[in-house]
């Protein structure tokens, strides 16, 4: 499997890589990969094997997002591997300390389905650039991914009617009036942190 | 600048799962470009959407789906790093990105009393247009069906209960009679979205309407 792509699949983290990160030690999440460190491989570097480890990971859940949401098997399939491209193309708008790796992989598959499969434009808000220098720390780059793995965590405890009417919402079942914002999940300390981070790169900014 | 006003979390949930009518999403993406605290939010029902993918069962891909994408990367520019897409006018980007320009380029339509509009192309499940109304002047008095939203990208207005300035979202619906005033002092400019047509009080506006699909 991995010979066909002629690249190296990563052993291991990628902590284990010499040469990745020289200044900071890397922390791991609970999942065992740093998604948010190979993602800024991919952009810092154009590192193709890193591009390679996130789209076996990632590659088959959009595909699975996009036929829950109604796709066949062959489009979700082809809109899977666009979205895998625009995540390379767009690697520079990655900000670790707003969203995790998944969360932003959502959004980029979220787009592509009202894109391809409702045929419709939607207009994104303003990209907010990182400004001339600031690397968000390491630790920040974490708490986003642990974050969306505890909100995962959260969701699967949630009653079944709950989970399922998210779901629903979430997968393109419901109206945007049918939609009822009483999530039931923990979202108050994730907006507090994205705003955290956003008061860093205002004051960036200016 | 300080937002009062903000979008209800129904709103920033259905734009996080991508189910506005195309006339919403444009506004919340107008306030979300203004407002920091929206921002955050939608960032937090985009974390939902997050989760969603790490749990879904994954379908597999092959090996021959990554050959392809990587045999494509060459192609594909990697913008290194963002200029960003701020908008240096009056409108956020996203508007900037519909009327083809900042406000000298909005073709505008006068529907009478000094007040003018400009009806933005969207999908017609729902309709978008920018509103501007000479200070002091009221927007005509209406009811509504269905959901208004009207955003104040320039000058101010008041309805019987608020103030409105730039960045704030006024939400009207069924139960809503509302005469919003522009205030004094500078010409008022918002973006509004509704999913229904308005109706106006009296005869000439509603000829008006059926003229301007207002």
């Amino acid at each position: 499997m991995t010979e066909q792509s002629g690249l190296p699949r990563p052993q291991g983290l990628p902590a284990a890589r010499p040469g990745l990160d020289r200044t900071r030690g890397r922390v791991v999440s609970e999942s065992g990969t740093d998604w948010a460190g190979l993602l800024i491989e991919v952009r810092d570097r154009q590192d193709r094997a890193a591009f390679a480890a996130l789209f076996r990971h990632f590659a088959p859940r959009v595909k699975g997002f996009l036929m829950k949401s109604g796709a066949g098997a062959a489009l979700a399939e082809e809109c899977a591997q666009d979205v895998m491209a625009t995540l390379w193309q767009k690697a520079h708008l990655f900000d670790p300390a707003r969203a995790s790796v998944s969360t932003w992989v959502y959004t980029i598959a979220r787009n592509k389905r009202i894109d391809a499969l409702r045929k419709a434009r939607r207009a994104e808000p303003e990209e907010l650039d990182w400004g001339p220098e600031p690397e968000p720390d390491q630790a920040e780059a974490m708490e986003a991914q642990e974050e969306t793995e505890r909100l995962g965590r959260a969701l699967a405890r949630l009653p079944e009617k709950q989970r399922s009417l998210i779901e629903q919402a979430f997968y393109g079942e419901l109206s945007h009036s049918e939609i009822a914002a009483e999530t039931g999940l923990p979202l108050g300390t994730i907006k507090s942190r994205i705003r955290l981070a956003l008061d860093k790169l205002r004051h960036h900014m200016t | 600048m300080t937002i009062k006003h903000h979008l209800p979390d129904r709103l920033l949930m259905a734009y996080a799962a991508g189910q506005l009518p195309e006339a919403f999403s444009l506004l919340v993406a107008t306030h979300v470009s203004l407002c920091d605290e929206c921002r955050a939010r939608l960032g937090a029902f985009e974390a939902v959407g997050g989760a969603l993918i790490d749990g879904i069962d994954a379908i597999d891909i092959g090996e021959a789906a990554l050959d392809a994408v990587l045999a494509r990367l060459d192609e594909l520019p990697q913008a290194t790093r963002a200029e960003p897409l701020r908008a240096a006018g009056i409108l956020p980007a996203p508007l900037a990105d519909y009327v083809g320009g900042d406000l000298s380029a909005v073709r505008w339509q006068r529907i009478g009393g000094g007040v003018r509009q400009a009806i933005l192309p969207t999908a017609r499940d729902a309709s978008a247009r920018l509103l501007y109304i000479p200070a002091g002047m009221a927007v005509p008095d209406h009811g509504h069906r269905g959901l208004e939203l009207t955003l104040v990208l320039q000058g101010a207005f008041a309805d019987a209960n608020d103030r409105f300035d730039r960045g704030d979202v006024e939400i009207a619906d069924e139960t809503l009679e509302h005469m919003p005033v522009a205030l004094a002092g500078e010409d008022c400019i918002c973006l509004a979205a509704t999913d229904a047509p308005l109706r106006f009080r009296g005869l000439l506006p509603r000829l008006a309407q059926s003229l301007f699909r207002i």
